[in-house]
């Protein structure tokens, strides 16, 4: 397959479709309603399942209802819309089945803006919904990425019987770079074992969220837990560039990520001892490889488009071992790599003054 | 003398339909739900649809309700049912998909799902059960509860100026050019039942031969909070819950009476 010049969130529809997706309902909103149209247009064309919902609400549980029959299934949308699928999102994870969902962040709280933005964090990865569980969280910074990410998903979900959660920004869904399709993948031709079909010659299935005895709902927690636990130990994605002899680590994903690679390579130039750490899965935290890198660096600096929410993981990783900046925009605004470059250039004077300050 | 001679077989004029489980429901003593669960599974039965239905059940007192019917069968999240049963249907469009609803669940926080679910014609069967209360949650106002009726959350009865009049769901979704058959029926009588069981045979229909939103609203008892006994409470559907509520059949498409 040739490379060829693609939007984000059209990549993604085009990339979902190759993984298998069979249904997808969703709901307008800004910046991802590309991929919806993309869709609306493809499904059809491949006789799978396109339906746009009343409203995020519906549209979640009609996801819902579609996963509960082991079809491959998804819906997309961005922070307010989101916020609303959390009840359904809750019950999906409450129910063991898999499913898919992109949200191409924009600016918040409230209506905010569609302008890019990672204000979702929190929500995709502390919780998504009541209840005690996290989804998989996917987060690209270049269309290949999300292309690759989106096909992920549908395995993971599928591997894990999860919620998987592709948290790309508005910029990432509405930016244009040449990316590389795959192939069309088969479609699943049997069902799992657990789908509902009707009860046609075996005993009937019942898929619910469900447990009304203390008891048995702590044993489905401790399952979710264990599943969790497995999916830390597996799932883990990062990158690195330039941390073998960093002594300032800069940590970003997504878009915010990618702006500051091109500030570490900047300060490289400068001559600065600068690396960068990309985490690509959200949750799990790539927890392992940040720690291995901060048990050899003097600092820390955190690059988001927001107040500062993956912070939190970065901190619990550096427990206090080194000091951790953030610089972060919000709003919709996207930082510009001077700016990033500045506040490296700041953490580094920081902690060039914390050592000499220390004693030998 | 004469001698009795017992007959040498015994004819079964009365069982449970295979589309139940042989098993204890949560229901009170008195309340039409296991009536109502009954002509539902009676329906299937003579349908021979049994083993492709899926049964979405809903938040409410019918939260098991896939636990009381041998069917496959999810739990949807609050007034979603219609959504849910929308993905399965389209994941699924030769399968047969009833949601099982109150009148909380499908009049309150689901109101805006049954009404898209009739817009689109989705070709799915919706049993409403309207008691005019929140059964499980212990007796609060409904949309489709009566003015002046009490309830813990109108404790001096439902104002109407205040919280507005009952909801009539049946009249409202037989407005959608989506809905093929609409009626509504009751449950507190042998009269009544009979009627309510053809009707539910043919919203099955109605689905089997895709023509639309299928649903029947069945007029039932809740003596628990309405505080009366079981057959005061039938009683009490005649005398006030009829002249809110009339029976009929809201929406018959001209295809369906070709069934």
């Amino acid at each position: 397959m040739a490379r060829e010049l693609l939007k984000g969130n059209v990549a993604i529809a085009e990339a979902a479709l190759r993984a298998g997706v069979e249904a997808y309902f969703g709901y307008p909103i800004t910046p991802q309603t590309e991929l919806l149209e993309h869709l609306a247009l493809r499904m059809p064309e491949l006789g799978r399942v396109f339906l746009q919902a009343e409203s995020e609400i519906a549209a979640i549980n009609m996801v819902y209802g579609s996963a509960c029959t082991g079809t491959r299934t998804m819906t997309s949308s961005s922070g307010p819309g989101i916020s609303l699928m959390q009840e359904g999102m809750s019950y999906i994870a409450g129910s063991e089945v898999p499913a898919v969902i992109v949200d191409v962040m924009r600016g918040g709280p409230g209506l905010g803006n569609i302008l890019p933005s990672q204000g979702d964090y929190f929500q995709v990865t502390r919780s998504a919904g009541h209840g005690d569980y996290h989804p998989i969280v996917l987060a690209p910074a270049s269309v290949q990425e999300a292309i690759d990410f989106t096909m992920l998903a549908f395995d993971l979900a599928e591997k894990y019987r999860h919620l998987v959660i592709v948290a790309a920004d508005g910029m990432i869904g509405q930016m244009m770079e040449p990316a590389e399709l795959p192939p069309m993948r088969p479609l699943p031709t049997k069902r799992p074992d657990w789908a509902l079909t009707g009860a046609d010659e075996r005993p009937k299935r019942v898929i619910s969220s469900i447990y009304m005895s203390a008891e048995a709902a702590e044993r489905f927690n401790l399952k979710v837990q264990a599943r969790l636990k497995e999916i830390r130990r597996n799932e883990q994605r990062s990158t690195e560039y330039e941390t073998d002899d960093a002594r300032l680590l800069v940590v970003g994903y997504g878009s915010a990520g990618r702006i500051a690679h091109s500030a570490v390579v900047a300060a490289r130039e400068k001559g600065l001892k600068v690396g960068l750490f990309r985490p690509q899965t959200l949750y799990p935290f790539p927890e392992a490889s940040l720690s291995k890198i901060i048990s050899r660096i003097q600092g820390c600096l955190v690059v988001e488009m927001n107040a500062g929410q993956m912070i939190e993981d970065v901190q619990l990783v550096a427990a206090g071992q080194v000091p951790v900046r953030f610089y972060g925009r919000m709003g919709g605004v996207v930082p510009v790599p001077e700016e990033v470059l500045a506040a490296i250039e700041q953490a580094y004077d920081s902690m060039s003054e914390l050592s000499l300050a220390a004693p030998a | 003398m004469e001698t009795m001679t017992a007959p040498l077989e015994l004819q079964t004029v009365y069982q449970r339909p295979n589309a139940l489980e042989d098993t204890y429901t949560n229901y009170c003593p008195g309340c039409t739900h296991g009536v109502a669960h009954r002509l539902l599974a009676e329906a299937i039965d003579e349908l021979g649809l049994r083993d492709r239905t899926i049964l979405v059940a809903p938040v409410g007192c019918a939260v098991f309700a896939y636990e009381y019917f041998d069917l496959d069968g999810c739990e949807a999240a609050h007034g979603r049912a219609p959504a849910m049963a929308t993905g399965v249907k389209r994941a699924l469009p030769d399968r047969i998909v009833v949601t099982y609803q109150g009148d909380g669940d499908l009049a309150s926080i689901g109101a805006g799902e049954i009404l898209h679910a009739a817009g689109r014609g989705e070709k799915i069967s919706v049993v409403f059960v309207n008691n005019a209360i929140y059964g499980m949650t212990g007796g609060q106002m409904a949309p489709t509860s009566l003015p002046g009726q009490k309830t813990s959350s109108s404790p001096k009865g439902r104002d109407v100026a205040m919280t507005g009049n009952p909801m009539r769901m049946s009249e409202l979704l037989a407005q959608m050019e989506g809905s093929a058959y609409v009626a509504r029926r009751s449950l507190h009588d042998p009269a009544n039942i009979r009627k309510a069981k053809k009707a539910i045979l043919t919203a099955l229909k109605v689905q089997e031969a895709g023509l639309g939103f299928s649903m029947v609203e069945l007029l039932s008892s809740c003596p628990t909070n309405w505080k009366l006994t079981p057959s005061e409470a039938l009683k009490w559907i005649e005398t006030n819950m009829l002249p809110i509520y009339p029976l009929g059949d809201y929406k018959v498409a001209d295809a369906v009476r070709d069934l």
